[in-house]
């Protein structure tokens, strides 16, 4: 619960994207997830993330 | 050995031409080892065996060594074996030693990153050393012609394969007529078409990946390192990847990704291809065409390897994409691990179930090679959007970020299987965090004489680290060595550890003090097939 301002990284997260189509959106949220991933710098971490992306419904 | 070979043709020296070997020769009417496949794991296999006073006949259908460019890096771990052989210097005359990996992206002139496969460089062999198939099966050849228990008939083709409760009979068709002859066991060495696996009819099964690369060998004189070089989108070939290796005789191999729907023909078309070699090398230059290819490439392995009398090895049993150099060298290592175990079982020392740990070992190694030669070849040739995306950005970012830069994978190049739950380990080793542990295969080490390796050559080896030990088993070779420098690092010995030794130099058992009775039961229980006994 570190973000003084959640809205705000909210909002640039999703102004990411201004301007991209869906292909290089993909593009893009594939080097965010890798740059993240870098940060975290944690296998058990990192496994426990995706094992909790893949159990949820699409 | 009672074959007269001629020569005719050129020899391997100009590439695709090779030395043909006619025949005359009568065959005995039982081997107790008929090898199917006179290529590098037969060869291999009939060599070792002859090593270990098994007789064998070695059939191949064809008329010579193998044309084109196939494969091409021998292993560290295959030299090593090859030196156990007998058959290592060759290689090291004639090949080229690498140990170097350079990965390219797009534009960028440095690499993205640079590998070194042998950052431990005390030790007999490099990383790699680069070797055209046809030299390779020349050299083991000549091993073979010098083994007086391996016999080698050449065109003589397999047709059927037909097993009873205590032996085998193959029926081999040659240009003179038909004959059967018997064997105790059958090695099916006869590679990724192989005929005696279609006659078992055994289900093969795994992914074909919906790629092509091209192939060419070009003559050039050319100043640049013995490293192999991967581009993924070069200037030269965008959107797609290559590939580069240095060989002998001023012959290169490039790889050209061209993807899945290509027109065969017209990308084999000589102008076509010396084209895509001036784009990649420069305009002006001077180069020869000397072979040129296109291949898919599949990942697949038999269930089992061990079909009753028939043993499957190399490519007959395991296909793996190229990228990582697994398959030839897994058909090697696969040769290693059967052939001191069939010996045994023939020789009547050890049951049958000793043969069944070289397919578990080896289904089990065959299986990481897939599975690292699959995630390459994902990485090379995404099969998703999503799976592009995420190789794109990773060659975009691990120029800054070592974290990224490590699923760079242009191909994890082969490295030999361990097997730390083997059913032959022994169960009462101790415990040495860090060293080389049970199931893994000895790593050399400068040593007095010398190197560490080919004093565990022959056999069983009990290696103990400054002790006056007496009473190893009979057949067990005793090597005692100082416990210091590298070598004791390595093998985390102190004066008195005590480790035992299989034939292919996988370590069995480990203790803190040699103990006869250790030994000899850690040796009885690997000789009776361990825990599947």
């Amino acid at each position: 619960m570190s973000l003084r301002d959640p809205d705000a990284f909210y909002q640039a997260l999703v102004r990411l994207h201004d301007g991209l189509d869906a292909e290089e959106s993909q593009r893009l949220n594939a080097r965010l997830i890798l740059l993240l991933a870098a940060q975290i710098d944690d296998e058990r971490v990192l496994h426990e993330v995706l094992r909790l992306t893949s159990d949820m419904p699409r | 050995m009672n074959m007269a070979w001629i020569p005719y043709g050129l020899s391997p020296d100009t590439g695709t031409e090779s030395t043909v070997y006619g025949w005359h020769y009568d065959a005995m009417d039982h081997y107790p080892v008929v090898i199917v496949g006179a290529g590098p794991v037969g060869l291999a296999a009939a060599r070792d065996l002859g090593l270990q006073g098994i007789r064998s006949l070695v059939l191949d259908e064809d008329h010579q060594v193998s044309t084109g460019s196939r494969a091409i890096c021998w292993s560290k771990r295959t030299l090593e074996i090859f030196d156990r052989l007998g058959c290592a210097d060759p290689f090291m005359r004639k090949g080229v030693t690498w140990n170097t990996g350079k990965v390219f992206f797009g534009d960028r002139r440095e690499p993205v990153y640079s590998f070194d496969l042998l950052p431990d460089k005390e030790q007999a062999f490099p990383a790699f050393v680069n070797l055209q198939q046809y030299y390779a099966e020349t050299y083991l050849i000549e091993a073979v012609s010098r083994t007086p228990l391996a016999e080698l008939h050449w065109q003589s083709r397999v047709c059927s394969v037909r097993q009873f409760p205590q032996h085998v009979e193959v029926e081999v068709d040659t240009p003179k007529g038909r004959y059967t002859v018997t064997a105790d066991y059958v090695i099916a060495a006869d590679g990724c078409r192989s005929r005696v696996r279609g006659m078992l009819g055994l289900e093969f099964t795994g992914e074909v990946f919906q790629d092509h690369f091209l192939i060419a060998d070009i003559r050039m004189q050319a100043q640049r390192p013995a490293e192999r070089w991967f581009w993924f989108d070069p200037p030269f070939a965008r959107g797609q990847s290559a590939l580069l290796h240095k060989q002998p005789d001023e012959l290169w191999r490039l790889d050209f990704q061209l993807g899945w729907n290509i027109d065969r023909e017209a990308e084999l078309q000589p102008q076509r291809v010396a084209n895509r070699v001036r784009r990649m090398l420069g305009e002006d230059v001077a180069f020869e065409l000397e072979w040129t290819s296109i291949y898919t490439f599949q990942c697949r392995q038999l269930e089992r390897f061990l079909h009753g009398r028939v043993i499957f090895a190399g490519d007959s049993a395991h296909l793996v994409s190229p990228f990582g150099a697994r398959g030839a060298n897994g058909g090697i290592q696969d040769a290693d691990n059967l052939c001191w175990k069939l010996a045994l079982v023939l020789k009547g020392v050890s049951p049958r179930a000793l043969l069944e740990t070289y397919d578990r070992e080896r289904v089990l190694a065959a299986r990481e090679n897939v599975l690292h030669s699959s995630r390459s070849t994902d990485f090379i040739t995404p099969k998703t959007a999503a799976s592009r995306a995420f190789r794109d950005a990773t060659l975009q970012l691990a120029s800054h970020n070592p974290f990224i830069r490590r699923f760079v994978n242009s191909g994890r190049l082969s490295t030999p299987a361990h097997f730390p739950d083997s059913p032959l380990n022994a169960t009462d080793s101790d415990v040495v965090e860090g060293a080389l542990q049970p199931g893994s295969p000895a790593t050399d080490a400068p040593c007095a004489e010398g190197w560490f390796l080919p004093h565990l050559h022959g056999g069983f080896a009990c290696v103990v680290f400054d002790d006056t030990a007496q009473g190893v088993p009979a057949g067990v070779k005793l090597v005692r060595l100082p416990a210091d420098g590298k070598l004791a690092t390595d093998m985390g010995a102190v004066p008195g550890t005590c480790l035992l030794f299989r034939p292919d130099q996988h370590l069995l058992g480990r203790w803190h003090q040699f103990d006869a009775v250790r030994v000899r039961n850690a040796l009885a229980h690997c000789l009776k097939g361990g825990t599947l006994a």
